[in-house]
């Protein structure tokens, strides 16, 4: 990169006296935070995907079961796919024993994140509200919170007023078209910044020796003689591997297609918007999953709001106008001071929605591929947890307790894992 | 706003309509000795194609029909919209398919 002096300052940490150091030469000699290397002809394991979940693979790859010849591979830029598009809420409360294990692992490991890895992610534990608008949204919340105290997990329900003290912005008149009836809250659920997700997993990551490819599109599989992995075909010619873990979101079905099998997987548009920036107006995030909304505020102050999935199968990265009309509707209704705001941005993301709603971290079957897919709309939460479970299940061939649940061929025996009243729409 | 031509009412806004995902998915003629592979493609294993994509559509808020669409996935151009038993027409660029015999 122009005007980046390589190694100038010796060591990649970051702290207040580097700060100090570098302002010395007016920011001029910070390392870049990761190399932009050539491919070389063969990696032990390769990962497609340079999201969050692919980048934490390799890192836990590297730091926990010391594999460090590997390879990142992404298309475009890192962090560019959902993981740069998301609304970025984090919780671990849902339904079954399954789904709480693997969301509050990822819980856990984002609470030491920025510290383990040196790079602030801005995680903020300001609190994640689920709206309840019917009785029998109640009674299936009221399961949720005993399914998810049982478990030892934090989470409390709200009455409408508990609400309207923590959220005053919120329109609790019982007489509006889906009135607000309750909720649930987890203290410990909140926000993180993305991009610094994908930096950080990368930068520690290029620490231990990964290469991190851009610009790298994987075209195809080659295989031995015997069916297993061989390497994958890029834009950038064929690359050795002896495993390959994908890791491609919304691009999930395009690769299995490439790996000649199918998977339980629809690619669908999901957006989301921010206003222009307002003063604090609400420190927590609030989620309905009835009227497809929920809101929180950035730290510069634009409302960010997360819109609905389409109905429809597409790779275009746009989502529908009328899901965008259908969100400003419900966002006016619940928080009537917004009537006058304006949008200064939406776009969309493809996510990789799978029937149960839940997750696949897999093995194939082709030996030595394995895949990392179907987070659908709500996979940021996962990044961390997603990153730790998948590099266990490349490094030793098998998954473990956590990951098991969630192989591909729980669609054989029936043992769906299904979150569609926790997932639903909201993240 | 994406439009989806339906065959009896003409172009419609696509929220007018409910999706079906991949066409031409028939149901096993013998359940009985299907193995639990058999039921796990039939039920859950689908093409999910980037590009043009032959795919069921329904007319929810109008005519309140199912038909066939091949439709661009990445461009949302629609290509052919074709009757439920009608022989499916090519894919762009593609020869002229066999008739459709799975459909029931
Ligand atoms: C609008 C929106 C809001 C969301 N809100 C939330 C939320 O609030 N909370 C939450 O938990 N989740 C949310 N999600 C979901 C979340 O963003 C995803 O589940 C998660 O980020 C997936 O991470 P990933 O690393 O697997 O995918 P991505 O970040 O999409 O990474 C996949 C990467 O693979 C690359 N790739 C694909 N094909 C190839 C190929 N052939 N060769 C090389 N590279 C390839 C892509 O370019 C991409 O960078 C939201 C998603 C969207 C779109
Ligand atoms: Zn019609």
């Amino acid at each position: 990169m122009v005007g980046i002096r390589r190694g100038v300052v010796g060591k990649a940490s970051y702290s207040l006296f580097a700060l100090a150091r570098n302002a010395l030469s007016y920011h001029e000699d910070w390392r870049e935070a990761w190399r932009s290397p050539e491919p070389k002809k063969h990696y032990k394991v390769i990962i497609v995907g340079g999201g969050g979940h692919g980048l934490a693979t390799a890192y836990y790859l590297a730091r926990v079961h010391g594999i460090r010849d590997i390879a990142v591979l992404e298309k475009g830029w890192i962090g560019g796919g959902n993981t740069g598009r998301n609304t970025t809420i984090i919780r671990s409360g849902y339904l079954w024993d399954e789904s709480i294990a693997l969301y509050e692992h990822a819980l856990k490991l984002w609470e030491t994140m920025s510290q383990e890895l040196n790079f602030n992610v801005m995680f903020s534990q300001r609190g994640v509200i689920n709206l309840s608008h019917s009785v029998h949204e109640m009674r299936e919340m009221r399961r949720r919170y005993e399914a998810v105290r049982l478990n030892g997990v934090d989470i409390e329900m709200l009455s409408p007023s508990e609400i309207k003290k923590m959220v005053p912005i919120i329109n609790i008149d019982p007489n509006i078209r889906y009135p607000v009836m309750g909720g649930i809250l987890q203290r410990r659920a909140g926000t993180a910044r993305h991009d610094a997700v994908a930096w950080g997993y990368a930068r520690g990551a290029d620490d231990m020796g990964v290469d991190i490819i851009q610009n790298c599109e994987v075209t195809g599989f080659r295989r031995k003689a015997d069916g297993a992995i061989e390497g994958v075909e890029t834009n950038r010619g064929f690359i050795g591997a002896d495993k390959v873990g994908c890791v491609p979101a919304g691009h999930s079905a395009v690769l299995a297609e490439m790996a000649g099998f199918k998977l339980p997987i629809q690619a669908r548009p999901l957006q989301a918007m921010v206003s222009e920036p307002v003063k604090p107006c609400i420190d927590t995030v609030v989620m309905s999953n009835a009227v497809h909304m929920y809101i929180s505020q950035s730290d510069k102050g634009e409302l960010v709001l997360g819109a609905g999935t389409d109905s429809y199968n597409s790779y275009a990265q746009r989502g529908s106008f009328n899901i965008a009309e259908h969100l400003m509707a419900a966002t006016v209704e619940l928080y009537p001071i917004t009537s006058r705001l304006r949008m200064l941005r939406s776009w969309g993301g493809i996510v990789d929605t799978c029937p149960d709603a839940s997750p696949i971290l897999s093995k194939t079957p082709v030996p030595g591929l394995y895949f990392n897919c179907g987070w659908g709309t709500g996979g940021f939460k996962a990044t961390p947890g997603s990153g730790h479970v998948f590099a266990d299940l490349i490094a030793n061939d098998r998954p473990n307790a956590i990951a098991a649940p969630f192989a591909l061929d729980r669609f054989r025996t029936g043992y769906l894992v299904d979150e569609h009243g926790a997932a639903g729409v909201a993240h | 706003m994406q439009q989806i031509p339906c065959p009896w009412c003409g172009p419609r806004d696509d929220w007018e309509f409910h999706y079906g995902a991949e066409a031409h998915v028939a149901r096993p003629e013998t359940p009985s000795d299907k193995s639990d592979e058999d039921w796990m493609g039939y039920l859950y294993l689908r093409s999910n194609t980037k590009g043009p994509f032959r795919e069921r559509w329904m007319h929810a808020a109008g005519c309140r029909r199912w038909f066939n669409v091949i439709r661009n996935t990445v461009s949302h151009e629609v290509f052919a919209v074709y009757k439920i038993g009608e022989t499916p027409p090519p894919l762009p660029g593609e020869a002229p398919a066999a008739p459709d015999t799975t459909e029931r």
